[in-house]
């Protein structure tokens, strides 16, 4: 394990996290109705008698939703075994059955790991399948449920397929959780099981997290912290409670295994007042769904199916471009730019400007562009490679080649861009400048300002035609000449 | 092993179960719950080793369905079986205690 | 003529009215008037809809005459148990919990009944939530038995019993947990039929005990509970747990006969019976001798276990099945200041005794610390009684025992202790075990004039073997 330097809570401790990351299968139907998986519906109206519980009501598994789960195991390097459907039973109002079904002793996945970018491997003990409950509106007080005058309920997530993926206490500090969801949040999205929205809580974070001495083998009391929905909640309730947790041991009080909220306003942790009572829930093994046993087969191929993963990405980076940054290369690994990266890579495009388009360009076209093919973008960069088009150009070519599904090469024609001909942008250069003697002799004066005029002009003249970084080569050079003339 | 049932562990099982139970019934309870214990004791007569646990009379596997989404029920009907609802909403008592 | 038409089986009816002797409507009319006198006294149903039988059945008429074909329960007079899901009629497990719901869906079985042309009288009376051996657990009323009103029909079929029994029915369905079909079908001298689990689907039978629920006929011979069975047998992909595989064809298998099929006598469970219930089991046998089965008698001492196991695996999963009456969602909700006071207050309210009684001791079979000792105890004896029930298949086809060790209690009799009551049911609970299906055929009667019934036991999936069987008990005692 690459060892990591670690910011403890206090100085001589450290902390101990594991992580319990629920996050929403992409499915378009329940875990085990057909109701769709869908997100902001009115409520309660995407509910039928199994996501609702009904008297009489049999759950049937989604094949989808199982699928989904093999593909993060085996991302997870996991065991992905012949599981078993047990129920857990307690009483909750959002919880239509008042059990939920989910896994226990044999979870689809188990015995996995993660590297972080920072080289670290965080151990993963299971990644299970389990059912969503509902959702709880409070009203009154706020809207809290510690002061609520009463709450309303919308079974519409009822049901919804979870995969509930557990880390092993290998967590060593807050911006490291931060690193494991982050990453772990990648994975999910690159085999496409989710869609890795926090925001919309498809993506939900628990932590399990104590402190000790730096050096202390075993582990101390743990506190878990629910449902923090955001990186910088994690981090902070984190924080805040290695700090809350040490100051207690100094203080020589006595810490409580119990179960904490985060209240992002007053940035603190607070104990949930529930009331007391043993958890015992009664666990047994599911009598309505026969067990979930994949064939080898079917792991085998989505083993090979497998999308190349971050970590793979990272490590092929690291070999074709040793020294690109990490933020660079964290950009350039990304699902949005991966595809491109990797394909003018494979094509023979030079890796640093393969690295660069993708960065710059490819990142703040695709949000405002339609479909770019990877094969498209890689013809434009070895038009480029070749020295054909200036950097402005590209840029355009990029554009148009996104929106306009003309070939490249005649792409090229349409926009004018012929060959770069400096004689030729310097002719409509010079024919501008003709054009506006005064702003000519301000530019040749030193005011650096009127060439964004003057360019602008010969844009305008010419549009497309021309490439804005040519232009201004061009105007370099007839100031230069013009200088020279005078003196 | 005989686990003689108290009336403690009556009220504990009553509690998990959300059930209220007089002190007649606690009583009532012990005295029929310990006597289908001492039948229930016959099992651990023989040993059972041998025997794995069998949970299920059916040795299937994988009986899962497609991914496709089917009609469900109306608002209107699933709020009309509803003891107590609000707007759109199935309507609950406070969940916690009073403050 | 009215007596005459209940007397008809379901082939003798269909031939009635494919030859325009008699229409639907008059079918129904008098199952009306034996309904008008008999219900009082018996106390069968919970619900009733005559009047929209009547004008089902007038459809029926209708497209009969344009010379339509009918489905295979077309004009048959049907009764449901009330833990079976109806949109047309409240559906309560005869449980205050549920009162007046009505389920915006119907059980998979109700719908392939409606598709065959049955047509649904009413919901039948059954031990709250079918949780019992007698139907005086429920909360509504009693029920009794059609040969001495002083004593209970059995259960938790109860009323599907009784009315098909008292001919206020032709055909029943009914859920069998531990013999609840089976028990009350021996009770009240009628035939009743418990399939290889998974045979039917589940779908919308208010569970009780998931792993050991399945649903099947009460009819009055051996032939109506072939072609019922037929009807609503089959996979169905909303019951992950029905079997995949075509179900077996048993009308036309029943007079293939029991020649040369080895029958054992399961001694220990014969011993544990009446006098009379022992003579009329040896009748019964000797029937099937006379068909030219081979008789042999074996003992399968492990099924004793049975009973034990079944009374922490049915309401350790009760438990769990019976916690989603809770107040929130529909049924019954009694007033409370905080979620958790609503849900005790509307449970504690909601549930009769016996209901209560299992669900504690569910809980406590699966609470912490003692998982191991009871429920997966339990779980080892089902394998243990699997096994056994193996090992008798390895010398025999099928198996005879009694349906219940006594005839029909009196009311009230039992009801003091559960403990009792529990043993009712001591010779059916090891086929819900197992999974296997078994069939109460009825042996005559003892000297009060009680019926008797004996019960065929087969190996899974053995539907077709166990018929013929059934059917060569019932011509042999013809
Ligand atoms: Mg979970
Ligand atoms: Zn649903």
């Amino acid at each position: 394990m690459t060892q990591r330097a670690t910011a403890g809570p206090a100085k001589g401790w450290e902390y101990v996290i594991g992580l319990e990351v629920h996050t929403e299968l992409k499915t378009r139907s329940k875990l085990f109705c057909g109701c769709p998986n869908a997100f902001g519906e009115e409520p309660n109206t995407s509910i039928c008698p199994v996501c609702l519980g009904l008297p009489g009501s049999l759950p049937v598994m989604n094949a989808q939703a199982v699928d989904f789960a093999i593909r993060v195991g085996l991302a997870l390097n996991a065991t992905v075994q012949r599981s078993q459907f047990h129920r857990k039973n307690y009483f909750y109002p959002d919880m239509p059955k008042d059990y939920q079904i989910s896994q226990y002793d044999v979870p689809i996945n188990a015995n996995g790991y993660l590297e972080l970018p920072s080289g670290r491997v965080i151990g993963i003990e299971r990644a299970h399948l389990e059912e969503d409950t509902g959702k709880l509106v409070h009203r009154g007080g706020h809207g809290r449920i510690e002061s609520a005058a009463y709450s309303l309920i919308d079974y519409n997530r009822s049901g919804v397929p979870l995969l509930e993926i557990v880390s092993a206490p290998d967590i060593r500090d807050p911006e490291e959780a931060k690193e494991y969801v982050t990453e772990l949040r990648a994975i999910l999205v690159a085999v496409g099981a989710s869609d890795g929205r926090m925001e919309e809580g498809s993506l939900r974070v628990d932590a399990n997290v104590s402190v000790r001495p730096i050096g202390e083998a075993t582990f101390r009391t743990r506190v878990e912290i629910k449902n923090l929905n955001s990186l910088r909640s994690l981090v902070r309730a984190l924080t805040f409670e290695g700090h809350r947790q040490v100051q207690l041991y100094e203080n020589g009080e006595a810490m409580i295994q119990q179960t904490r909220f985060w209240d992002e306003e007053r940035s603190l942790t607070g104990a949930l007042r529930l009331k007391e009572e043993a958890n015992d829930y009664r666990y047994f093994p599911e009598p309505d769904l026969p067990p979930v046993a994949p064939d080898v087969e079917l792991i085998e191929e989505r083993r090979t199916e497998l999308p190349e993963l971050p970590s793979a990405r990272r490590g092929s980076i690291a070999m074709i471009l040793p020294e690109l940054s990490a933020d660079l290369r964290e950009t350039i690994i990304a699902d949005a730019c991966w595809p491109y990266f990797r394909s003018a890579v494979d094509a023979g495009i030079t890796p640093a400007r393969a690295a660069a388009r993708c960065a710059n360009e490819l990142t703040a076209l695709l949000p405002d562009i339609g479909v770019l093919a990877p094969e498209r973008f890689v013809e434009v960069l070895a038009i480029e490679d070749r020295g054909d088009l200036g950097a402005s150009q590209v840029k355009i070519l990029l554009r148009e080649a996104a929106s306009d599904p003309t070939p490249v090469k005649e792409l090229v024609t349409k926009l004018g861009f012929t060959a770069r001909d400096e004689d030729a942008m310097k002719a409509m250069v010079e024919e501008v400048v003709i054009r506006f003697p005064d702003e000519w002799g301000r530019y040749l004066g030193g005011d650096e300002k009127v060439a964004g005029f003057l360019l602008g002009q010969v844009m305008r003249q010419h549009g497309r035609q021309i490439s804005g970084a040519g232009a201004r080569q061009a105007l370099l050079a007839l100031a230069d000449e013009a200088r020279s003339g005078a003196e | 092993m005989t686990k003689q049932i108290d009336q403690a562990d009556v009220a504990h099982i009553a509690k998990l179960a959300r059930l209220s139970l007089s002190d007649q019934e606690l009583r009532e309870y012990e005295d029929t719950l310990s006597r289908i214990l001492e039948v229930i004791e016959v099992m651990n007569s023989g040993d059972l080793s041998a025997y794995p646990p069998m949970d299920h009379p059916l040795e299937t596997v994988n009986l899962l369905r497609d991914d496709a989404v089917q009609q469900g029920l109306d608002r209107e009907v699933v709020l009309g079986m509803a003891p107590s609802s609000e707007e759109d909403y199935f309507r609950v008592p406070r969940i916690l205690g009073a403050p | 003529m009215n007596d005459e038409i209940l007397d008809w089986g379901i082939a003798e009816l269909h031939r009635r009215l494919e030859a325009r002797e008699v229409s639907t409507v008059e079918v129904i009319d008098a199952y009306q008037e034996q309904i008008e006198i008999q219900e009082p006294e018996i106390g069968a149903f919970l619900t009733l809809d005559l009047d929209a039988a009547r004008s089902t059945a007038t459809a029926q008429d209708t497209r009969r005459s344009r010379g339509e074909t009918l489905g295979r329960m077309a004009g048959v007079p049907v009764a449901l148990k009330d833990n079976l899901c109806t949109t047309a009629f409240p559906t309560t497990a005869a449980s205050r919990i549920l009162e007046g719901w009505i389920p915006p869906y119907n059980a998979t079985v109700v719908d392939r009944l409606a598709d065959q042309d049955g047509i649904v009288l009413g919901k039948t009376n059954l031990d709250e939530f079918a949780m019992g051996s007698s139907t005086e657990n429920s909360a509504y009323k009693i029920t009794k038995n059609p040969y001495d009103l002083e004593r209970v029909p059995g259960g938790s079929s109860g009323g599907s019993a009784a009315a098909v029994a008292s001919r206020m029915a032709l055909v029943g369905l009914g859920s069998d947990t531990g013999g609840s079909i089976r028990q009350p079908a021996a009770l009240t001298g009628i035939v009743g039929f418990k399939p290889t689990y998974g045979r039917v689907s589940r779908y919308g039978l208010l569970a009780f005990a998931s792993s050991l629920d399945q649903i099947g006929p009460l009819t009055a011979s051996v032939e109506d509970a072939a072609l019922v069975a037929e009807c609503i047998m089959g996979h169905d992909p909303r019951d992950a747990t029905s079997l995949q595989e075509a179900s077996p064809l048993l009308l036309g298998a029943l007079t293939e006969g029991v020649r040369g099929i080895r029958v054992g006598i399961v001694t220990n469970l014969v011993e544990i019976a009446s006098p009379s219930i022992q003579a009329a089991l040896l009748r019964a046998a000797d029937a099937l001798a006379q068909a030219g089965a081979l008789i042999s008698e074996i003992s399968i001492d492990e099924l004793a276990f049975g009973l034990a196991a079944y009374y922490v695996v049915a309401p350790a999963e009760a438990s769990s099945n019976l916690a989603r009456y809770d107040g929130v969602r529909y049924g019954l909700r009694e007033p409370g200041a905080t979620v958790e006071e609503m849900m005790i207050a509307t449970r504690t309210k909601g549930f009769g005794p016996e209901v209560k009684r299992r669900i504690m001791l569910g809980t406590y079979a699966l609470s912490a610390g003692y998982y191991d000792a009871f429920y997966v105890t339990a779980q080892r004896v089902r394998s243990l009684v699997r096994s056994a029930f193996d090992r008798a298949y390895e010398s025999v086809d099928l198996l005879l025992t009694p349906t219940s060790p006594t005839t029909a209690f009196r009311i009230g009799e039992r009801s003091a202790d559960p403990v009792e009551m529990y043993r009712s049911d001591i010779c059916t609970i090891p086929s819900n075990l197992s999974g296997d299906p078994a069939l109460s055929v009825p042996a005559g009667a003892d000297p009060d004039g009680l019926p008797i019934g004996v019960q065929l036991l087969g190996p899974p999936r053995s539907e077709q073997l166990l018929f013929r069987g059934a059917y060569a008990v019932e011509e042999g005692l013809r």
